[in-house]
């Protein structure tokens, strides 16, 4: 008798996980349950972490937007090279001929000198002036595009050095500058990105971690009575989990409809931007593989916000008889 | 079954609520701890269900001893004793059934095992029928059978209870010792803390006396039913 006494009875392990997938199940379906009860302060959280989880995916849109749209437009990189007055239209058409089958040329147009005059006639508004001149004083003019995958300011530089030392040119103006800025703008943009990223990831953690300790404090009663009746520490801290696993996850929701909101929002005057530098870019939102993070980021800082905070507070609270 | 080998218990304000206390309860006993508020009643049942840990000497439930418990190990350990408590502890947000469910649930138990063992407990305290009632809706005896039934609903071999009659009128109060002796006749060991002499006196129990933290008198249930015949 005192043998069999207190000795823990072990039930099959076929009943065992049963139990466990049962207590799972109810305790994650329980949480929701919870959860909908009170919809206004579910819904406050979920819109905190949403917002949190949305500004950096926001940003991230944004540098993606940034790298399509600059480099992938060669136009935003062109080179004009302006040719010697001697050379005349046979000529000039050979060197842009021959400037074409560069690797890292994607397009040469050529203005003849005619052509120059005539849209300089038409846009400046100097018509009658122009008419007292008797000989055309613009050159010829190439203006290269080069290919997309040498828009990086070494390669431009190098592309630019190659068309100086061609005899037939007069003169190469290439805005390296604007290459470099966007490339560094780029740069700065990811980092922000990413650094935002790390303090709101933070910013989440923290929210759910104090509203998951908040709903420690009214279940307080129901926690000491579990853990004198036996509960293990993993049992109480359970639906404090799964709790927080629901704010994460809606909250990564929520986010995922704010950034393909933002998307749709603001993607009609991005497209007539672009066609007002006569682009036909399209914006671009995240990948789909962003979209899963999102919303897995938001449950796992969820997951990990109350993990934190319950452990932390469940240890304090022991119960008295 | 229960072991208190020179047990003290001295609290963090200076407090020494067990002195030097030694005794032991075999298996299928039952025992009244009796003696005024202060004597040490109740912090003899914390250490018995792992709730305070002794200060010195050692206290031995079934040959395991309650220091030497770690803490995911004093989890199980409490799932192993009942416990009834003066003041219920019930959950008034959660129907009866829950209630008394909550031993089974913490100890993962499948649900149709809960269903049959819930209701068979509330059975054994007379208030099969009541599962779906809130505790606010039972009257105070009624509220501490709800207490007792899940405090037996895990079928444990300890069952202890501090005061379970204190806030009942006699007649509950007999009626719930009762309940308690059934329990005891099927081999439960059951502790009892209690001030009630007069319910003292109606059941023929074994009583262990404390006073100033120390056990001043052991009286067995033989003799107790000796002097109620002569």
């Amino acid at each position: 008798m005192a043998d069999e006494g207190l000795s823990v009875t072990r039930r099959p392990f076929r009943a065992r996980l049963d139990g466990w997938l049962e207590r799972h199940a109810q305790v994650c379906v329980g949480t929701l349950g919870r959860l909908y009860a009170r919809p206004i302060a579910t819904l406050l959280i979920w819109t905190v972490i949403g917002v949190a989880l949305a500004l950096p995916a926001l940003l991230q849109v944004t540098v993606r937007n940034l790298e399509a749209a600059g480099p992938g437009q060669g136009r935003a990189y062109a080179i004009d090279v302006f040719l010697k007055p001697v050379l005349g239209v046979p000529q000039a058409r050979q060197v842009a001929d021959r400037l074409r089958e560069r690797d890292d040329v994607a397009r040469v147009e050529l203005i003849t000198a005619e052509e120059g005059l005539a849209e300089f006639r038409l846009r400046s508004g100097f018509g009658e002036a122009l008419d007292a001149l008797t000989d055309n004083p613009l050159p010829a003019t190439l203006i290269i595009s080069p290919s997309p995958n040498s828009t990086t300011p070494a390669a431009l530089a190098h592309l630019r050095d190659a068309l100086q030392a061609l005899p037939e040119v007069d003169q190469v103006v290439a805005d390296m500058q604007w290459a470099e800025r966007l490339q560094a703008l780029l740069a700065a943009a990811k980092r922000i990105s990413n650094g935002a990223g790390l303090l709101l990831a933070l910013a989440v953690l923290l929210v759910v971690g104090q509203v998951v300790r908040g709903d420690i404090e009214t279940r307080r009663a129901e926690i000491e009575v579990s853990k004198l009746l036996g509960a293990s520490d993993g049992f109480v801290r359970r639906p404090f989990l799964y709790t927080g696993f629901w704010y994460g996850f809606g909250g990564g929701m929520l986010a995922l409809l704010l950034v393909l909101g933002a998307v749709a929002w603001v993607s009609p005057t991005v497209v007539r931007l672009a066609a007002l530098y006569g682009s036909n870019f399209r914006m671009l939102g995240l990948p789909i593989s962003g979209y899963l993070s999102l919303v897995a980021s938001g449950a796992v800082l969820g997951w990990l916000g109350s993990g934190f905070a319950a452990t932390w507070r469940l240890r304090q609270i022991e119960p008295g008889l | 079954m229960i072991r208190f080998e020179t047990v003290t218990k001295r609290y963090a304000n200076g407090r020494e609520a067990l002195a030097a206390a030694s005794f032991h309860v075999s298996p299928g006993e039952m025992v009244f701890l009796t003696g005024h508020s202060g004597a040490g009643k109740s912090t003899l049942l914390k250490l018995v269900a792992a709730i305070e840990r002794p200060t010195r000497g050692t206290v031995i439930i079934n040959r395991q001893s309650v220091s030497a418990l770690s803490r995911s190990a004093v989890a199980a350990f409490r799932r192993r004793i009942g416990m009834v408590f003066q003041d219920h502890k019930l959950l008034y947000d959660r129907p009866v059934f829950d209630n008394v469910a909550l031993p089974l649930v913490v100890d993962g138990v499948s649900r149709r095992e809960v269903d049959k063992r819930v209701r068979a407990a509330l059975d054994q305290v007379g208030l099969l029928g009541r599962e779906t009632g809130f505790p606010m809706e039972l009257s105070t005896g009624e509220q501490q059978r709800v207490g007792i039934a899940r405090a037996v609903v895990s079928r444990p071999t300890i069952l202890i209870a501090d005061e379970p009659t204190g806030n009942l009128d006699p007649d509950l109060a007999v009626d719930v010792m009762a309940i308690f002796q059934r329990f005891n006749a099927v081999g439960t060991t059951v502790l009892i803390a209690t001030h009630d002499v007069h319910l003292i006196e109606r059941f023929p129990v074994r009583r262990l006396h404390l006073g100033q933290g120390r056990v001043l008198r052991d009286e067995p249930a033989a003799a107790l039913g000796d002097s109620h015949g002569g």
